[in-house]
């Protein structure tokens, strides 16, 4: 019986290796694919443009002169803006969940949390646009524009028409949308620290700050960091959210209430409707550059995280 | 092996009902979002008299270009007419469908519907920034009856690109020879810096904006305007005339063009003579190959476009489109009969 069952047990074993392997293997194969046909559709203008292209602030398809440097501003400000937001309350929100809060509120809150990120994104932008945007207007443009514009140095900031959409909008709503993975992962790691390190700590007599500040957080300083970079990951492609309330202007401002556009709602916005090859072609380096920058900010965080 | 059988079970079944409405001809088109409504309309009607079933994908201009380029469709759509030779290279006929017509609507607290007066002009120095009030004397002296606050202008654009704001960016630069040199025309452009300006998404987009901005303008399609109840304006015909958005002034444009010296029909129907021509009216266009594999199937799309025009027209006055007059018709019809081959044949007796 034995002697039987082994030849078959691994044959088994090779054929489980085989497809494993294959699944990795295509994987790649696809990765490459999709920078190899974004080269081979974006060729034209960034053989026209050259390297360049990057770095160019020109946004014209009527004169087919195109650049990719005011998508990529308005991509990085924008997720800059929401990773500022989202880090601190998303690590706030998981230390109290996971640390001070009874069950009985820990429990809904983190179903509540769980449900904000199966939210789909087009209904985050419908929101943006209807209902934040005329309050953030209202509640907060107008006071900024008379209190915070004669300030040194971010004066500027707000200084801008006072209509609920731009960069500051695009970012706030990125930052809810990006919220929900930093709590949840954090909380997470929160949780898998043993109970005997609280205790201890709180054993030598440390107070749930000193706990929480000198004992826990930094044993999850990488899953910490590691959840912010999955957001902004999800914040630097986000597209239709930012598509709803950017504003779609091809510029760079220093103003965060004026209108601008991100690599992906530029391309979301324009493709349909562009019939120019030009302008098809430097949409398609517009993603290859969103590729790039996706695999710069995360081979970044990679090694920042191996560092520590 | 049970599993794969299974699936493979299932898969045939799933297939099956698709395998089987095959059997009913299916045309397939795709393009332009604009006439969208109307299409989806005419198509469920056609259905119901003749048991043919129209797929109209609304993928956008650009996207019906391509698709029909590369023949995936029977037809294509598109906004913005091909130019003459682009049609010779892709062995093309084009011709026009049906018109719209795009309004500026206003929110200017204290005026009304229809009551403000606006030029060409003064429309085109609004989103060139060169106007910045809404009492600026060039606007108050076309409204002298008209008691216009000291409101600052908040100039609203489509953000995404369309065929709106093709035809909208066009009669700016046919009018104002500064738009036309520094701006020009495109489904989507660089807006001017001079002006304070508000990108919303879509219709929708730039309605809500214009809805809630005080001092803010902007342009829709008239039907968007009509069914959501927005302020529009007046606005001066090539001959001068101040006239209201209907559906007699868009006709007028219509009928006024001139189709006949329009090789492949490329014309833009903006700022036509005739003093009740509506000066900002567009028709949308249908795409098809010369040379068609398919003699029957040609015929049969072909027949579903001739039942529109001769039956679609109050369907599409139910929806504020504006349907094509006889006389561009007729005209389309001898490009049909001239045009259309399968096998050096042609198709339309």
């Amino acid at each position: 019986m034995l002697l039987t069952a082994m030849p078959s047990a691994i044959k088994g074993d090779s054929i489980f290796y085989r497809l494993s392997f294959t699944s990795a293997i295509l994987i790649f194969l696809v990765l490459i694919g999709i920078i190899l046909s974004l080269i081979d559709g974006g060729w034209l203008a960034l053989s026209e443009f050259g390297p360049g292209f990057v770095f160019r602030n020109v946004w014209d398809p009527v004169n087919s002169e195109f650049g990719a440097a005011s998508a990529i501003y308005g991509t990085l400000v924008s997720s800059l803006i929401a990773i500022v937001i989202a880090i601190p309350v998303g690590l706030g929100t998981a230390i109290f969940l996971a640390e001070l809060a009874p069950d009985w509120i820990s429990r809904p809150v983190s179903m509540a949390i769980e449900l904000l990120a199966a939210v789909p994104s087009i209904i985050y932008g419908m929101w943006g646009l209807f209902v934040f945007a005329p309050w953030f207007s209202e509640g907060f443009q107008f006071w900024a524009l008379e209190n915070l514009v004669g300030l040194p140095l971010i004066g500027h900031w707000f200084d801008g028409p006072p209509i609920g959409i731009g960069l500051m909008t695009a970012g706030i709503i990125l930052s809810f949308m990006i919220l929900p993975i930093i709590t949840a992962l954090t909380r997470d790691a929160l949780k898998t620290i043993p109970n005997v390190v609280r205790e201890a700590a709180y054993g030598v007599g440390a107070t749930p700050y000193e706990v929480i500040t000198r004992v826990l957080l930094p044993s999850i300083k990488n899953a910490a960091v590691g959840a912010g970079i999955l957001g902004l990951g999800r914040a630097l492609g986000e597209t239709m959210a930012v598509a709803f309330v950017i504003g779609g202007a091809n510029r760079i401002e220093t103003s965060l209430f004026m209108p601008a556009s991100s690599i992906s709602s530029t391309i979301a916005q324009q493709f349909n409707e562009a019939t120019n090859e030009m302008h098809i072609s430097a949409l398609i380096s517009l993603g290859l550059v969103l590729f790039v920058l996706t695999f710069i900010v995360m081979g970044a965080a990679r090694l920042l995280l191996r560092k520590r | 092996m049970k599993l794969l059988k299974s699936i493979v079970m299932s898969s045939m079944l799933a297939a099956a009902p698709f395998s089987a409405s095959a059997k009913t001809e299916v045309i397939n088109g795709a393009g332009a979002s604009f006439p969208h409504p109307i299409y989806a309309k005419w198509a469920e009607e056609y259905q119901k008299e003749t048991g043919i079933r129209i797929n109209y994908q609304a993928i956008g201009s650009g996207g019906g270009i391509r698709q029909i380029t590369a023949k995936t469709v029977d037809f294509g759509a598109s906004d913005a007419p091909l130019n003459e030779e682009r049609l010779d290279k892709e062995e093309m006929i084009q011709f026009p469908m049906v018109m719209g017509a795009i309004v500026p609507v206003i929110n200017v607290p204290g005026i009304e519907s229809g009551a403000l007066k606006l030029t060409g002009e003064v429309l085109a120095d609004i989103y060139l920034g060169k106007i910045k009030k809404w009492n600026d004397e060039r606007i108050t002296a076309l409204n002298p009856d008209l008691e216009i606050p000291n409101q600052a202008i908040y100039v609203v654009h489509r953000s995404d690109g369309s065929g709106t704001t093709y035809n909208f960016t066009d009669y700016l630069s046919q009018i104002s020879p500064e738009w036309s040199e520094k701006i020009g025309r495109n489904t989507d452009i660089t807006w001017p810096k001079e002006a304070t300006t508000i990108g919303g998404n879509g219709n929708a987009g730039v309605a809500n904006f214009v809805g809630r901005t005080r001092g803010a303008i902007g342009y829709v399609e008239y039907a968007f305007a009509k069914q959501n109840d927005l302020t529009y304006t007046q606005l001066a015909s090539a001959d001068g005339k101040f006239l209201q958005p209907s559906m007699e002034t868009f006709q007028a444009a219509a009928a006024n063009a001139d189709w006949e010296n329009a090789p492949g029909f490329e014309l833009l129907l903006n700022n036509q003579p005739g003093a009740d021509s509506w000066p900002m009216t567009a028709a949308t266009f249908i795409l098809m190959h010369k040379d068609q594999v398919n003699a029957e199937k040609a015929e049969q799309i072909i027949d579903f476009f001739e039942w529109s025009y001769e039956n679609g027209g109050e369907l599409a006055e139910d929806l504020d489109y504006i349907p094509m007059p006889a006389s561009v018709v007729n005209m389309v019809e001898n490009v049909w009969k001239e045009d259309l081959t399968s096998n050096g044949q042609t198709i339309i007796k």
